[in-house]
């Protein structure tokens, strides 16, 4: 019975190009979008120099600022009066000063400063660029000195943690991850009950001897296998295409999926029990889903700088917790050790929906 | 006395309320094995509700009921196993082939592979419907839709088919081609509930009940209700009635 139901969803998907276009071509086009068009990463950004030194040291560290792809050389300063004149015409965003005697110096372990000057006209890239400028600079100081303190006095010391070149894609792999399965899994399940609700074909599904329990499965297994095919598509492109590191255990990660979109499929189950047309069913899995999880799951706005409502909103969020469990894993490559936290809270909050789905469809009835 | 084999739907005070608004109050009848019985009455008359009752998927509040012999209370899953049931919206699925809706039902049913492949070439040759057995039941006309979703409501031999306003939207010819269906699997011992718009398709009945406000007001042959109210057309019939109430 639940074999030629399973058989009836697929058939239902494979013949209706608008959910195989939702279904296959959402992911990629988000990933895509949040990857380049509104990545936050700067790339190639025009940069001058002005290098008093000309030692072996100074071509050194040029030769580190633009081998690392944030910057390309658009001029070379001759003359401290030259970097006011490239900032007006807006041909740099950016210009460093390299002392006199760098080399000497760095070797006499005496203090340099080096200046970085933004163009801080456009706050955000200005900020960036500052910070890709600083890294490197930190960076190539600990190459020549790896037990020296800092050197520089003109900028404070930035730490960034696991992402020490502020790489977007960091943030928005798992964030994409997780608007995406939730949207998939919740949308098109609660749209796909609705439809057979509108059709007609739902009464005579419950008509039949088939249990409350088998009606769901036969609907929550097929998108279950597709959102976990999503899940490693996203996840691929996340590495292959777009730079995400992989350090964990690939068993966990998906592990974290499976209990993630379970989630979502119960959510949408749930759903689709209040809603009785497609609209409905879409509208409410929007609201319901894809807001918060842009907006409070961290994902894009930082939960530590919401106001304490928001905060407590965004704890019953299964996105955050995914995405704590994702980055963690992928990033850090932690374990069952750093995620036990967040996989709890999903496998809870899978149990309790399921529990309650299932539930609801069967109170309907009495 | 009516020897209880032959009753195929029974019904004693079966009532149901939803909180203070009673939908079906004390309904009683009783449906011959092979007789079509017509369910006739006013939208919101709680022709839904007692027809979701005697197909297992509403508990009554109170009353009883069996359904092909089985009690509405505790047995609903045979109930559900012996009884068919199609809806004016015809219920199959339009992005499946007509074959595919058969095998899909017949495997809902619990048929096995044999079985579903004998239902659906004797379907298919029944209905003659060769040239569009591979078609999307979107593609086929809606007169053979209907057909189909009669056949597949009778994939798993039910004893009892519910057929909830099954003709709705449909014209007058195919009607009658498809009350020919509904006499033929009548003829076959098939017992047929039908509920109903049309009251020339009242006629067609071997008995109806009228219901009006959640009670059942009249039952009985055709004949009898134009006698009792001695008028010439059921549709004289259901206007006293539902005149009858509106005074009230």
């Amino acid at each position: 019975m639940l074999k030629g139901l399973i058989i009836k969803e697929f058939r239902h998907i494979l013949r209706d190009p608008k959910t195989l276009l939702i279904l296959f071509g959402m992911p990629l086009l988000q990933l895509l979008l949040f990857g380049f068009a509104l990545s936050t990463e700067i790339k190639n950004a025009p940069i001058a120099i002005l290098d008093h030194a000309k030692d072996a040291q100074s071509y050194a560290l040029q030769s580190k600022i633009f081998s690392s792809g944030y910057f390309r050389q658009q001029e070379k300063l001759k003359n401290e009066k030259q970097i006011a004149q490239s900032f007006e015409g807006g041909k740099v965003k950016l210009v460093l000063v390299i002392p006199p005697k760098f080399a000497e110096q760095l070797a006499n372990g005496n203090h340099v400063e080096i200046q970085v000057i933004v163009d801080a006209s456009d706050i955000n890239t200005g900020i960036t660029l500052q910070n890709y400028a600083q890294s490197i600079i930190q960076n190539f100081q600990q190459q020549i000195h790896p037990t020296s303190k800092p050197f520089m006095q003109i900028v404070p010391k930035v730490r960034m943690m696991f992402n020490p070149e502020l790489k977007s894609v960091y943030a928005f792999v798992p964030g994409v991850s997780a608007l995406v399965l939730i949207l998939i899994s919740a949308m098109l399940t609660s749209v796909t009950i609705a439809r057979e609700k509108e059709l007609g074909t739902m009464e005579v599904i419950s008509i039949s001897p088939l249990r409350t329990q088998h009606i769901i499965l036969g609907k929550v297994l097929p998108y279950l296998l597709l959102s976990m095919i999503n899940a490693a598509f996203i996840i691929l492109v996340g590495i292959w295409v777009l730079g995400m590191p992989m350090n964990g255990n690939v068993l966990i990660l998906l592990l974290e999926c499976l209990l993630y979109v379970l989630v979502a499929l119960a959510f949408g189950v749930l759903i689709s029990v209040k809603a009785n047309t497609q609209q409905e069913a879409m509208f409410i899995s929007l609201l319901s889903m894809m807001l918060p999880t842009i907006i409070l799951s961290g994902f894009i706005f930082p939960v530590e700088s919401m106001p304490w409502g928001l905060q407590q909103i965004s704890k019953i969020i299964p996105a955050s917790y995914f995405i704590e469990a994702i980055k963690s894993i992928m990033i850090k490559g932690g374990g069952f050790d750093l995620i036990w936290k967040p996989t709890l809270v999903l496998a809870f909050m899978a149990t309790l929906l399921i529990i309650l789905s299932i539930k609801q469809l069967k109170t309907r009835t009495n | 006395m009516v020897n209880q084999e032959n009753i195929a739907v029974k019904a004693k005070q079966l009532t149901r309320k939803f909180g203070d608004f009673i939908a079906t109050k004390e309904l009683t009848l009783e449906v011959k094995k092979g007789e079509i019985f017509g369910f006739l009455g006013a939208n919101g008359a709680g022709k839904t509700t007692a027809m979701r009752m005697l197909c297992g998927l509403l508990k009554p509040s109170s009353g009883e009921a069996t359904v092909a012999g089985f009690d509405v209370y505790k047995e609903a899953e045979k109930i559900k196993k012996n009884i068919g049931y199609m809806s004016q919206k015809f219920s199959l699925y339009e992005d499946l082939k007509v074959t595919e809706n058969i095998s899909l039902f017949g495997g809902i049913y619990g048929l096995n592979r044999k079985e579903i492949k004998l239902k659906t070439q004797n379907i298919i040759e029944d209905l003659n419907l060769h040239s569009v057995a591979n078609k999307l039941v979107r593609a086929i006309p809606l007169g053979w839709k209907q057909k189909l979703a009669f056949a597949v409501a009778q994939v798993h031999d039910p004893k009892i088919i519910f057929l909830d306003e099954p003709t709705g939207g449909v014209d007058p010819l195919t009607r009658r081609q498809f009350w020919n269906e509904i006499y033929a699997s009548a003829d076959r011992g098939l017992t047929i509930f039908v509920t109903t718009h049309y009251m020339d398709e009242a006629e067609y009945c071997h008995r109806v009940s009228i219901m009006v406000d959640g009670e059942v007001k009249a039952l009985g042959t055709p004949r009898e209700l134009k006698n009792q109210y001695q008028v010439n057309s059921m549709d004289d019939v259901f206007t006293e009635l539902a005149r009858g109430t509106s005074t009230k």
